[in-house]
């Protein structure tokens, strides 16, 4: 763990010069700081279960690669990391274990956690912010 | 691969009738005995102890959980996916070279458990039992007779394992559906439930007469508690014994990360080998098993702090204990001659492989063998019997494992066959 949290500082701290090489274009600094600030929330909270590259644990907890869940409808995605969620298919497969609600975590993290793994394991869909979280939260 | 299983199934009833149309039946019988069990040159990608070896009865079969082997040889295994609409695959081998060339199936339900005994084939899905009268082997579908109905559906440990006894009982497990009883299940800070309700109707192992139709969970005894979670089960006939694996709970650093770091997460709690007596009561929710201090520790939902035991001090204790997270899917004590007499009334044990061992690198994913005493006790450390199912030297994350070993089963003749819940490969395990 702090291993992780250490590896996840010294990203942030080189993302001022890693950033712009790593996503070309300056305008996508912003996006690129939220995806890797998310990507401490992911190890911290996300990757026991979710794994490391994202490809969950067969039959228990379901993959965050290429599926509609991720890449679909952004409010669904927002209300699962809210609420947490159990018993439903996953592209065609069951997934045993229930994801807790994380409501504890803030509205930045959860945005950042989220738009972390939208641009991450292959995936590509647009940024959550926290204004949206913050939306989702209040109608909870 | 499963069309070309069929397709050499009908290849073989072809060449079969023309032999016998052509020729007389001596020379044929001839032919099938001259084929000889012999173990794939490559063990089936599996390394074994030097003299046994492995074939590859049946691959593709699906997401296999347990299996079992009629007195005839017939391999049933259990489908926790229905495929073609079916939860069981009959696997023979009519040539005796030991590859399954029939794969026929039936029964309209998927699950894990599966055991033969009593002149009775027994199956479970996740909310019921089911049995079939089995004669030479086969099963009368349309006589199915259901032994336990109507259990509560849910998913997290669900999984129904059964078990049979040698004085006419059922044992059927009852997975906790949470991983430490907190009020929200999984959810950093929720307190645990105390006492844990849970534990009324889950987090056991219950008993029923293995005869008598219809019982509801109501209508059985809870045999033993404090269980979490448990999928590997067997009657020790040589005790008179019921022996069990049980699955340590997980997130102790997730959870509690003032407490525990991943590392100790990684190493705790301990993967149970339990004996099982009639009111035995493992500790779960309130304890967990520490190998380090071979105790039972309080759990950090109960106010533990990884130092203290308070009321775990008088709960049962495995009588071995496993690195965390292994998941201990199956377990069975070997009674055949075949294998060599070291492993004569010692125990196999399957090792699912873990996924929350991060950032230690993943554990399991091999069988064990543990070899027992006459008393009843392990006699000494357990070994590494089969590996290389996952295919790769180290493991990070479960869908790397090209296979998992999950069920153990025992054939006549003293073969062990071991089922894989990926892709569903069979192996049967022989003497070189």
């Amino acid at each position: 763990m702090f291993k992780y949290i250490v590896t996840g500082l010294l990203l942030v701290g080189m993302l001022g010069s890693a950033v712009s090489a790593r996503y070309g274009q300056k305008n996508t600094i912003h996006k690129a700081i939220q995806a890797d600030s998310g990507q401490l929330v992911y190890e911290n909270y996300c990757l026991a279960c979710h794994q490391e590259d994202g490809s969950g644990v067969p039959n228990l907890n379901p993959p965050l690669i290429q599926n509609e869940w991720v890449l679909g409808d952004s409010v669904r995605l927002i209300k699962v990391v809210l609420n947490g969620l159990k018993g439903v298919e996953v592209a065609g497969e069951s997934y045993s274990n229930e994801m807790p609600s994380h409501d504890f975590l803030s509205d930045k993290d959860i945005a950042n956690v989220l738009t972390y793994i939208r641009k991450s394991f292959g995936n590509k869909a647009n940024a959550i912010t926290p204004a949206m979280v913050k939306m989702q939260r209040a109608k909870k | 691969m499963k069309k070309s299983i069929i397709l050499s199934a009908l290849f073989g009833l072809l060449v079969n009738t023309s032999l016998l149309a052509n020729t007389a039946p001596k020379k044929s019988s001839k032919a099938q005995k001259s084929i000889k069990l012999k173990a794939d040159v490559d063990n089936g990608g599996l390394t074994l102890p030097k003299g046994i070896g492995a074939l590859v009865v049946a691959d593709g079969l699906g997401k296999a959980r347990h299996l079992a082997v009629a007195p005839n040889g017939d391999v049933y295994v259990r489908l926790n996916k229905l495929v073609n609409g079916k939860g069981t695959v009959v696997l023979k081998d009519t040539d005796g070279d030991g590859k399954a060339d029939q794969n026929t199936s039936f029964g309209n339900f998927l699950g894990t458990g599966i055991v033969i005994g009593n002149g009775y084939l027994y199956a479970s899905s996740d909310t019921s039992v089911v049995r079939y009268p089995m004669k030479d082997g086969k099963i009368d579908e349309a006589a199915g007779e259901t032994i336990v109905t109507g259990l509560e559906h849910y998913s997290e440990h669900g999984s129904k394992s059964i078990e049979l006894d040698d004085k006419g009982h059922l044992y059927v497990t009852f997975g906790a559906p949470s991983n430490a009883c907190q009020e929200k299940n999984r959810q950093k800070g929720s307190k645990g439930m105390d006492p844990c309700p849970i534990l009324e109707w889950h987090g056991g192992i219950w008993q029923f007469d293995a005869n008598k139709k219809n019982q509801k969970q109501a209508d059985g005894v809870r045999y033993a508690t404090g269980l979490r979670n448990v999928v590997g089960l067997d009657w020790n006939k040589q005790q008179g014994e019921l022996y069990a694996m049980q699955h340590g709970r997980d997130q102790l650093n997730t959870m509690f990360s003032t407490l525990y770091n991943a590392e100790q997460n990684a190493e705790l709690p301990s993967e149970e080998f339990c004996l099982v007596k009639k009111g035995s009561d493992f500790g779960w929710p309130y304890c967990y098993h520490d190998r380090f201090q071979n105790k039972k520790m309080l759990a950090p939902e109960y106010g533990g702090d990884g130092k203290i035991q308070e009321r775990c001090e008088g709960k049962d204790q495995p009588i071995m204990a496993f690195p965390a997270h292994w998941a201990p899917n199956a377990l069975l004590f070997y009674t055949g001659n075949l294998l060599p007499a070291k492993y004569k009334n010692g125990a196999f044990i399957c090792f699912h492989g873990s996924w929350n061992r991060a950032p230690l690198k993943q554990g399991g994913y091999f069988v064990a063998f543990v070899p027992f005493g006459k008393n009843g006790k392990p006699s000494g450390e357990y070994e590494v019997f089969a590996e290389g199912f996952a295919g790769g030297s180290e493991i990070k994350n479960p869908n790397e494992a090209k296979a998992r070993p999950m069920g153990l089963a025992q054939g006549p003749d003293g073969s062990l066959y071991i089922s894989d819940s990926v892709k569903g490969k069979v192996w049967r395990v022989i003497k070189n």
